[in-house]
């Protein structure tokens, strides 16, 4: 029997279907206007997308013969080994993940002041709420690899200009994420403090601190993860870590040795995920969020 | 304050023995938390060949050549010397759209791919987990590989330009949104989904009819602030070959052509910061009134 209702129900609706039509008129009509609004972005999109492949000469031609030419390298990739350099890359790997580290600590301990001054309901003022914003903005546009091109100019070649180009771009990424915390925060225990007699400075201190911690260290955890992905890359330019082995190993063609490079970037980016996942469930806790 | 009865002293010394052990316990908590983190902090510091010294010896450096960089602009002229500065005006602008093009059409393939992936990759629609498994695997390939390393080898593939850049950009994203999108789905309202499943309908037309319309304005968001992390990384793609603005930038740089490092590093700047604000107030609207933050 239940086998049988929805077929006869379907039935039943389809011979009913000139009366339902009648009865619920805006149900079976079709919104011209919104599907026209809907094929204009469409089209768009695909345009400019079309323009796009034009412009770069995108042809089937030109993919072909690349990919062939990768598959070639993916055959040279196998088996991934690191031919007797291990002990080197061991170390530029040891080099990426201290970059990381203090990069992203580094970014943190000075982007929370700074935080508190973008944060309109801790600093009520708007000049210095709008300037400080701005500026941490700038920070943030500025790519990894330009940071370590400007700090190589200070510092020499080498992974110390790499974690300061780290702290540099997350300086502002993370200022603007915990003022953001700080402003979604709960009111009431700062307004406890001042209402038990508390000064301002004991109102950030007992009624801020302790509840934007856990959210701030959580996001803290995020950018160590994704910066150890970009550490890898930032030796490019010649500021350290596993990356000036990969692009040297890439440009001679070594293959084997990239294969290796980048499975060992996998597991230990995976191993910091699996990490810091754990870490951010103790630091929240389970109950919370 | 006149009714408070003091507890009996041998109460209150046992509750403040209590809270003494309980907020000493804390206290030793975070100091050692602390000396984890600066444990690490100085093992992080010998193994990135830290040299405060060196820092504070050539900080100066820094301020100099911020100072080297400003553009030549006097009092006496200043809108001419504003047009010597931007002297590569018409050049630079058809770069910066080359690198905005490449981020989109990097941002729009990778969408696609991800959206395609991220229905196979989502516990809730598939019941395979090998597939699922899969799918999530090379999902985190793609995201962790970053796209300056697929670039530079596409470049040996695929030649020198845009399209290089396009690819890679592509590949990253791939992973990056499939990852989200498919965290999205795993989040619907179920009920649609059962309802078009008892209705007799196909899995793809359970996504398109049950899941589609729910994750839609999610999807648009997480793809709009992934263009803006693309239209950064097209910025820089440009240092090993793969197009944009980036080229001319590292030239500039290397070649110590000071005016011209600030003329464009403002106008990335300038062109990120109008993306950020344009994307972001596209995403407020599509977040809509009802859980608009």
């Amino acid at each position: 029997m239940n086998a049988a209702r929805p077929e006869a129900l379907r039935a039943a609706a389809r011979a009913d279907l000139p009366r339902l039509r009648a009865r619920y008129p805006a149900q079976f009509r079709t919104d011209r206007v919104a599907r026209a609004r809907t094929l204009a972005v469409l089209g768009l999109l695909a345009g400019l997308a079309g323009f796009g492949f034009w412009q770069f000469d995108f042809s089937l031609g030109r993919l072909l013969n690349g990919l062939g030419r990768l598959g070639a390298f993916a055959a040279l990739m196998l088996p991934p080994s690191p031919e007797g350099h291990l002990r080197i890359f061991l170390h530029a790997l040891g080099e990426t993940l201290g970059i990381a580290f203090l990069g992203t600590l580094t970014a943190a301990i000075l982007a929370f002041p700074v935080a508190l001054l973008a944060a309109r309901n801790v600093v009520p003022n708007p000049f210095a709420h709008f300037a400080v914003r701005r500026g941490l903005d700038v920070m943030r546009s500025v790519d990894v690899l330009i940071w370590a091109l400007i700090w190589i100019n200070v510092v020499g070649l080498g992974p110390f200009a790499g974690a300061l180009a780290i702290a540099s771009s997350d300086f502002g990424a993370l200022g603007k994420l915990f003022a953001e915390a700080i402003e979604t925060c709960d009111r009431r225990p700062g307004e406890g403090v001042v209402a038990s007699g508390g000064s301002a400075l004991h109102r950030i201190r007992f009624g801020l601190i302790p509840g934007v911690l856990p959210v701030l260290a959580s996001q803290v955890l995020y950018f160590f993860e994704s910066n150890t992905r970009s550490a890898t890359i930032i030796g490019i330019v010649g500021a350290g870590g596993i990356g000036q082995y990969l692009t040297e190993l890439i440009r001679v063609l070594e293959l084997k040795q990239v294969a290796f490079l980048v499975l060992m970037i996998l597991v230990t980016v995976a191993a910091i995920d699996w990490v810091s996942t754990r870490l951010r469930r103790a630091i929240i806790g389970p109950a919370a969020r | 304050m006149r009714g408070l009865t003091p507890l009996p002293p041998e109460r209150e010394a046992a509750l403040s023995g209590l809270y003494a052990a309980a907020s000493g316990a804390a206290r030793r908590r975070t100091l050692a938390g602390f000396a984890i983190v600066a444990a690490l902090a100085l093992l992080a510091g010998l193994a990135a060949e830290v040299r405060p010294l060196v820092f504070v010896e050539n900080i100066g450096k820094f301020t100099a050549y911020i100072a080297q960089i400003l553009p030549p602009i006097g009092l006496a002229q200043p809108l001419a010397d504003v047009r010597a500065w931007y002297w590569g005006l018409p050049g630079w602008l058809a770069l910066l759209g080359e690198t905005l093009l490449m981020a989109y059409l990097g941002t729009l393939l990778g969408g696609i791919a991800g959206f395609a992936f991220s229905f196979v990759a989502a516990a809730n629609l598939v019941r395979s987990r090998g597939v699922r498994i899969l799918a999530k695997r090379f999902l985190e390939v793609c995201r962790t590989v970053p796209d300056v390393v697929f670039a530079l080898i596409f470049v040996i593939a695929f030649g020198l330009g845009p399209m290089v850049g396009v690819l890679a950009i592509a590949i990253h994203t791939t992973g990056a949104l499939g990852k989200l999108f498919s965290e999205v789905v795993e989040n619907i309202d179920m009920r649609p989904v059962e309802g078009l499943s008892a209705a007799g309908a196909s899995w793809i037309e359970t996504v398109r009819f049950a899941v589609v319309p729910q994750v839609l304005p999610n999807f648009a968001s997480y793809a709009l602030l992934r263009f803006e992390i693309n239209v950064r990384g097209a910025a820089v793609l440009g240092f090993v070959g793969a197009g944009g603005i980036g080229q001319e930038f590292l030239a500039a740089i290397r070649n110590f052509y000071y005016a011209d490092v600030s003329a464009i590093l403002v106008l990335i700047i300038l062109t990120v910061v109008c993306i950020d604000l344009a994307t972001e107030r596209v995403r407020h609207r599509l977040s809509g009134p009802e859980d608009a933050r």
